[in-house]
């Protein structure tokens, strides 16, 4: 069986992913999507590919368009378009959730900065303001009061992206120092972390300087998890969650390139290859 | 193995086992490359990407 893995940036886990893969007897290549060309007024691809392709690009919208293209010629990509287009962007992921009744935290989306007052409002300060697309904690702000509200507000004005004119606002979440990060392929939990914030920040992300711990998710928590990974219409990924102080768990956001090199660090198993076992069964079970 | 960093010139080094695509930094300024061509002993950096908004998981 043949697979590539496309990645725009080479990060550790592509790199345990293509070995993992090697050493389970598949013909691996490791594709740079920067290199691509697309000819999309043909029906298919000139065959330099193979039709199972695992995408990894660390670029949204690159991985976005990329994916569209393999589709569009044949190909088999993990995770589809679908899910890329829903978990790269926050507003449609919460929607995806909330439908799916998966418990998320309360979230407003106001369409210009008079709205974003009336949003975190309704919903009570602090407040957290999240950008509809990015990654890492990057750009994620709380506001405690309207005046921090008010200044966040003013400063997104400034960007220049018009995006960045819209405000995704959701509850702050009490919680205890740390949030859950579930690794997903297909219906298993491959890996569950408590992960920790670094000294100084409140966000646990292990690109913040979080550490994972390993735990084993109770029956309600695994039930939650994988509902959201279904929600969003499943695959290879990464499910974050938090022990809300009032409400029980809330998955807050689903990724969908997820990176496993902290929750690898927990674990004495490997992460990569129960994700190559799930794409080459997924193989299988459709062939 | 190891290449030249454009800024300031120091030695940037290259693991035995870099495969093109990868990034590397230059010890002294912290620039970051991408493993553009690896040939026997050798190996050809291009600046990489800088992060942008919809990097991320």
């Amino acid at each position: 069986m043949r697979l590539a893995i496309a990645f725009d940036r080479l990060r550790w886990e592509e790199k345990a992913l293509r070995e993992e893969a090697v050493s389970q007897g598949l013909e691996v290549s490791l594709v740079d999507a920067k290199e691509l060309l697309f000819d999309i007024s043909k029906k298919k691809g000139d065959g330099a590919l193979p039709e199972l392709v695992l995408q990894r690009c660390i670029s949204h919208y690159r991985s976005l368009f990329l994916t569209r293209m393999l589709e569009a010629h044949g190909h088999r990509v993990v995770n589809s378009y679908g899910v890329a287009e829903v978990c790269g962007n926050k507003l449609a992921s919460t929607i995806a959730l909330a439908r799916a009744g998966v418990p998320t935290p309360r979230t407003v989306v106001a369409l210009s900065p008079e709205t974003a007052e009336r949003a975190a409002e309704e919903i009570g300060f602090p407040v957290v303001l999240k950008p509809f697309t990015g990654s890492w904690g990057r750009l994620i702000s709380v506001a405690t009061d309207m005046s921090t509200l008010r200044s966040l507000v003013e400063l997104r004005e400034e960007l220049p992206n018009p995006v960045d004119h819209m405000y995704y606002v959701q509850e702050y979440v009490r919680r205890p120092p740390r949030d859950i990060r579930a690794i997903v392929a297909g219906d298993k939990i491959v890996a569950c972390v408590h992960r920790y914030a670094a000294e100084g920040d409140w966000r646990t992300n292990v690109a913040r300087g979080g550490t994972s711990r390993v735990f084993s998710p109770e029956k309600d928590l695994q039930e939650i998890i994988l509902k959201a990974a279904v929600a969003v219409g499943g695959g290879v990924l990464g499910v974050d969650a938090m022990e809300s102080e009032t409400g029980g768990y809330v998955v807050h956001e689903v990724n969908n390139t997820v990176e496993f090199k902290g929750a690898q660090s927990a674990v004495d198993w490997s992460i990569a290859k129960k994700i190559v076992e799930y794409v080459v069964d997924g193989v299988k079970r459709t062939s | 193995m190891e290449a030249r960093c454009t800024d300031c010139d120091a030695s940037v080094p290259i693991p035995s086992d870099a495969l093109v695509g990868e990034i590397v930094s230059c010890k002294e300024c912290g620039a970051e490359y991408e493993v553009a061509e690896l040939r026997p002993g050798a190996a050809t950096l291009k600046p990489a990407e800088q992060v942008e908004e919809d990097w991320g998981e």
